[in-house]
């Protein structure tokens, strides 16, 4: 039998992998993370592991506009929206989610099949692509849909959006292994829009907060005032 | 088999039954050093069981046979565990009357007698203490399988010695899901061992022990020798972890007197430095409650899965 693969490999690629086996891990810690100051700091967290696979990225195919990127995540998802939803917690007074809809465990065991599926919709993917990263595709789906089931499974807008935002990190990600990233006008605008919709959301809440007295999104789910 | 591997077989079980109790009394002493207690004697696991053999031992009215049998068939799973796990050799006459999935099936054997015996005698406590254990162990058991087929997997073989033998050869390289396999193996060891987050291997308090709460009605040298495999899992334990995450400096290839030589100070600096890093887990982190131990046990099995998973894709590509 053939020895493993991985010794084969240069360096900066087994490190690029490490980030993807990291972000992966980091997905199901905010998975199954409650207190919502931590999940905004694993939010920080997965933006700069995000921002070193860029630059690593860039370095290996020699593309400079990945710099570009990279340094846009860094400012962006590293130093910005953490500080801004860590504000907005001050601000509305939400520390903790209540009781996700299902139970941690079953989160995880979920989130595990999940993964599992994800890997298989990536594989005739990642056979197309033509890149040095492209088995790190299936760990971009892969994220995004954890991502997908925390704000499935979380009641409270703002564990939401963070989890909006985790799902936008895996779309990056994705595109940064499929193709070494989109188009430069296209981060740009995708950058613009993740920072818009922030802020917007971020208005969102204090109006959700004032008609409803609380975050909890059940309460939309009623289409009548109540009497 | 020739003659150097034979004695390398024996040496191994022989280090392992000699040095198991010590490697205990280490983990307590770094415990007491690290809260800051006046730190027993390393050598304190020996005399309890010397003293528990010359002690008269007391059974039951109701004890069945099995409650005698017990201790000794707990402790030869152990013993054979031992002869199987490579800690200093990694070429052993052994190896080929179990591979690794093998040895966890000799674990669940010792559990199975343990939790029965505790059940036989029909205390209230003994009973609790089976439950426990078999609700621990039945969740433990498939996150050690996924380590050992994540390791198998790499290695192309499920013979333990062939495996810590293959990593050994490799190149250093940075394998992510040997490192999740290590965390999930962490947690696997802190909860089959009876270690502070899932069961205080200290404590006598009736509502959270697992572990003594089996032990409670043996006494003198089935006492001893329960103490002993307890002492022999923690090692045979440890072992495994050296085998699959750090196998430099076994003696592999054509075992010589010089290669065993050398193997057992490696071995020695491996327990010391596992046994403080044991202690300084269980100091940091805090018991948990009993229902809390199946999540503790989900996350083990999710980060062997991820493993597994993350060597399967990222590992693919040649």
């Amino acid at each position: 039998m053939s020895p493993v693969h991985a010794t084969h490999l240069p360096w900066d690629l087994q490190l690029l992998n490490a980030c993807a086996a990291l972000l992966l891990l980091l997905s199901f810690a905010m998975l199954s993370q409650r207190r919502i100051v931590t999940l905004v700091d694993l939010l920080a967290v997965q933006g700069a592991l995000l921002t070193t696979a860029t630059v690593l990225l860039a370095w290996r195919s020699a593309q400079p506009h990945l710099y570009v990127s990279a340094c846009l995540t860094l400012a962006l998802k590293v130093l910005f929206l953490p500080w801004l939803l860590h504000r907005l917690i001050r601000r509305l007074n939400v520390y903790w989610d209540s009781e996700p809809l299902i139970n941690p465990a079953g989160t995880l065991l979920l989130g595990l099949l999940i993964v599992v599926f994800a890997f298989g919709l990536a594989q005739p993917v990642s056979e197309l692509a033509s890149t040095t990263t492209r088995s790190a595709i299936g760990i971009a789906v892969a994220v995004i849909l954890l991502a997908f089931l925390m704000m499935i499974t979380r009641r409270k807008a703002m564990s939401q959006v963070v989890g909006f935002l985790s799902m936008e990190n895996g779309l990056f990600f994705g595109a940064m292994s499929a193709t070494y990233g989109m188009p430069m006008v296209v981060e740009l605008g995708v950058a613009l829009d993740v920072l818009v919709a922030v802020l917007v959301l971020g208005v969102f809440f204090f109006q959700i907060r004032e008609q409803f007295d609380s975050l909890d999104l059940h309460h939309l789910e009623s289409l009548k005032e109540k009497p | 088999m020739n003659a150097a591997e034979l004695a390398a077989q024996g040496l191994e079980v022989i280090v392992a039954l000699a040095a198991a109790p010590l490697f205990l009394g280490w983990v307590n002493q770094c415990r007491a050093w690290l809260a800051n207690r006046t730190a027993p004697s390393v050598w304190l696991p020996y005399r309890n069981i010397v003293k528990l053999f010359g002690k008269d031992a007391v059974l039951a009215q109701d004890a069945s046979p099995l409650f005698r049998v017990a201790p000794y068939v707990v402790f030869s799973t152990m013993l054979v565990a031992a002869g199987i796990i490579p800690s200093m050799s990694t070429r052993l006459p052994l190896e080929l009357a179990a591979d690794a999935i093998a040895l966890v099936g000799l674990f669940a054997t010792a559990r199975v007698f343990m939790s029965l015996a505790a059940l036989d005698v029909g205390t209230a406590f003994g009973s609790l203490g089976a439950r426990r254990e078999m609700m621990v162990g039945f969740l433990a058991e498939p996150a050690l399988l996924m380590v050992i087929f994540l390791a198998a997997h790499i290695a192309s073989t499920t013979a333990l010695p062939a495996i810590s033998a293959h990593l050994t050869a490799q190149s250093f390289a940075l394998y992510p899901s040997l490192a999740f396999a290590a965390v999930a193996f962490t947690l696997v060891l802190l909860a089959e061992n009876a270690r502070i987050p899932v069961d205080n291997p200290a404590t006598h308090l009736e509502l959270t022990m697992i572990h003594e709460a089996m032990l409670l009605e043996y006494s003198a040298r089935h006492l001893a020798l329960l103490e002993w495999a307890a002492a022999l899992r923690l090692f045979n334990y440890a072992c495994i972890g050296f085998a699959l995450f750090v196998p430099w400096g076994m003696a592999g290839g054509a075992v010589g007197p010089i290669g065993l030589a050398l193997a057992v100070p490696v071995l020695a600096a491996k327990l010391t430095v596992a046994g403080a890093g044991l202690a300084l887990i269980e100091t940091v982190s805090a018991k948990l409650r009993v229902m809390r131990a199946p999540e503790f046990l989900a996350s083990a099995f999710l980060f062997a899965v991820l493993g597994l998973l993350v060597h399967l894709l990222l590992g693919a590509q040649a």
